[in-house]
């Protein structure tokens, strides 16, 4: 059971993340926990590619075990792209902020409702 | 040189553009930009296509790194068809663009609006392409991000709030594809799907690896927007700009059914993936239901946009149905639909942007007897509608008569009849707009309305025409999606 942890460690980052994601009503706590989620799979990627007792990825005399950097790589592009969707994300929110006066996710569904009564009746 | 770097160039030309486009000083430029950009890498594809087609697959080593440890892009018969279909329809999109966004975009956004579109454009060509997994991951959230700009940028404030939930499902759903490539690289230690394929059947047996076949198949359906997980499609497609609901309705859902379609039957092989696991069978209650609901509620609708995005939920159901039935007639369905689905959509979406600009709304009972002054629109509304019926001579037609035919094979004649009884609900749907629109006095009001401009009526046109040219001239589409189909069970 303990020999996974580091498993263990990113499921549960990641059922916060997701927690996060489907319970929460403010749309800047609903972005963070989004990012939680991307994370803990940086982190599964990351102790994928650990090899018991490797060194170092760099090539030096008498080291013959390396941990695998792939993965470390992968993950650099990963971390852009994450840093991405939060930008976008929390750009919208912004935007959202300014035409909706509020980013209380139940306020904003309460004015769409409205503006879509007001359509369907007139 | 240039014939040997196709591949790359591709991908390159749309995403280089992409940048300079958005510095770019004026609309008008950013747009001739993007048209020439588009029309290079339909050339392309075209090139592409007619290289593969009787010749072997093309494999290209980005960089010079030789595969499986660099990236390869690789050309073969599937995706060059859905190369086709991708910069065809952003050829036609972008000729159709530049009155359209005049209208529904300020103007110091347009070519940033424009470099958005390449971006996005370059991301569904890139995930078409490349043959390594985690490039899968990195162009599809490109594409994505670039698609959460665009649909931001529609005139309505729900347009923000479409994008924002497209956004938290759509990284939810990439996410699952990125834990779903770790767990494949975990087990077999390589990226190049080819390598993949070899390697993965003897693990299958593996937790891990059907973990990872799992997350797949759950981020791929959330991507392509199959029932129950269609919820940001109709929300999207309604608010966004109306070339972006064109362009986007045409190839990001195809785009992700392909990698469905590459991960199912080549890394996983279909046998396994779908039979061993009986996600056949999961795959078509999805579907059915797909196909049902999704017509149902298209006819209840009161905004055209949201209409159209329901009987696109449905028709999504119509091409996953086909790659769950797991044989050569089933694929050959789900490509030739991919193909008139793509077209008619985009038809159907662009006249109702021709419409929007002159009447200012979406709304259906805003369009009584709208014929009567914009009959080329109108003309072309229910040309693709007849192909979203499968009305013979035009392309849907055919595309049902394959999914029939199929299903008939087959002997599941419920399912079959659900197909039909679809059918019929999608009549009614296009049906209840031809009233609406022809036989429904137009009521005269202060703003004139006139029938759209040349230049969006032309691509349109170009569109719907081909609807009846693969209605009737059916082998190309049918003999390519065949070969295909056959190429995916190795025969």
């Amino acid at each position: 059971m303990l020999e996974g942890y580091n498993y263990w460690i990113c499921i549960f980052l990641m059922m916060i993340g997701f927690f996060g994601v489907i319970t929460r009503g403010n749309l800047i706590k609903k972005m963070m926990s989004l990012a939680i989620f991307q994370v803990s799979v940086l982190l599964f990627y990351i102790s994928v590619g650990t090899v018991k007792g490797g060194a170092v990825p760099i090539i030096s005399e008498g080291v013959d075990l390396y941990v695998n950097p792939l993965p470390h790589v992968l993950m650099l592009t990963a971390i852009v792209v994450g840093v991405a969707v939060t930008a976008v994300g929390l750009a919208i929110i912004v935007r959202i902020k300014e035409e909706y006066g509020t980013i209380e996710e139940d306020e904003i569904m309460a004015i769409d409702k409205e503006i879509n009564d007001k359509e369907r009746n007139c | 040189m240039i014939m040997e770097n196709l591949p790359a160039l591709q991908v390159v030309i749309p995403l280089l553009s992409a940048a300079i486009c958005a510095v770019l000083p004026s609309g008008k430029v950013a747009w001739g930009w993007t048209a020439v950009t588009c029309a290079i890498a339909f050339a392309i594809s075209l090139a592409l296509f007619g290289q593969v087609y009787h010749g072997t697959p093309i494999s290209y080593a980005m960089g010079g790194w030789t595969p499986p440890y660099g990236i390869e892009y690789r050309v073969d018969l599937l995706n060059a068809f859905i190369l086709v279909v991708i910069s065809a329809i952003a050829f036609f999109s972008s000729f159709y663009a530049l009155k359209s966004v005049q209208h529904e975009i300020e103007d110091s956004k347009i070519p940033l609006f424009y470099a958005s579109f390449l971006l996005c454009f370059a991301g569904l060509l890139g995930i078409t392409i490349t043959n390594d997994a985690f490039n899968i991951y990195v162009f599809l959230e490109i594409s994505s991000l670039a698609t959460y700009a665009l649909i931001a940028m529609g005139s309505d404030k729900r347009a923000l709030i479409a994008s924002f939930e497209y956004l938290i499902l759509g990284t939810i759903g990439a996410t699952f594809i990125l834990i779903a490539i770790g767990l494949l690289y975990m087990m077999t230690g390589t990226l190049n799907i080819s390598d993949l394929a070899i390697r993965v059947p003897s693990l299958i047996h593996t937790t891990p690896v059907k973990a990872s076949l799992a997350f797949f198949t759950v981020g791929l359906l959330l991507k392509i927007a199959v029932f129950p997980l269609h919820l940001w499609l109709t929300n999207a497609y309604t608010n966004a700009p109306s070339v972006v609901s064109s362009f986007l309705s045409a190839t990001a859902t195809k785009v992700s059914i392909y990698v469905l379609i590459k991960i199912l039957f080549i890394v996983f092989g279909a046998k396994l993936s779908l039979i061993y696991m009986s996600l056949d069978k999961i795959l078509m209650v999805l579907a059915l239901f797909a196909i049902v609901i999704g017509s149902l509620v298209a006819i209840y609708q009161n905004n055209i946009k949201r209409m159209l995005a329901y009987s696109s939920v449905a028709q999504i159901g119509y091409i996953i149905l086909g790659i769950s039935l797991v044989s050569v007639s089933g694929i050959s369905a789900s490509m030739i639909h991919i193909f008139n689905h793509a077209i008619a959509k985009a038809v159907l979406f662009m006249a109702v942007g021709c419409i929007f600009l002159r009447v200012g709304g979406v709304r259906i009972p805003d369009l009584n007897g709208i014929a009567s002054k914009m009959p080329y629109t109108c003309a072309a509304f229910v040309a693709a509608g007849l192909s979203l019926i499968g009305v013979p001579a035009t392309g849907g037609f055919i595309s049902k008569w394959y999914l029939l035919s199929a299903l008939s094979e087959q002997g599941l004649w419920p399912v079959f009849a659900v197909v039909i009884v679809s059918s019929i609900l999608a009549l009614i749907y296009i049906w209840r707009m031809v009233e609406i629109m022809y036989f429904k006095e137009y009521i005269e009001s202060d703003n004139k309305i006139t029938e759209a401009p040349f230049m969006m009526l032309l691509p349109m046109w170009l569109l719907a025409a081909l609807v009846f040219v693969f209605g009737i001239y059916t082998s190309p589409v049918t003999a390519s999606a065949q070969k295909v189909a056959k190429y995916l069970f190795g025969i």
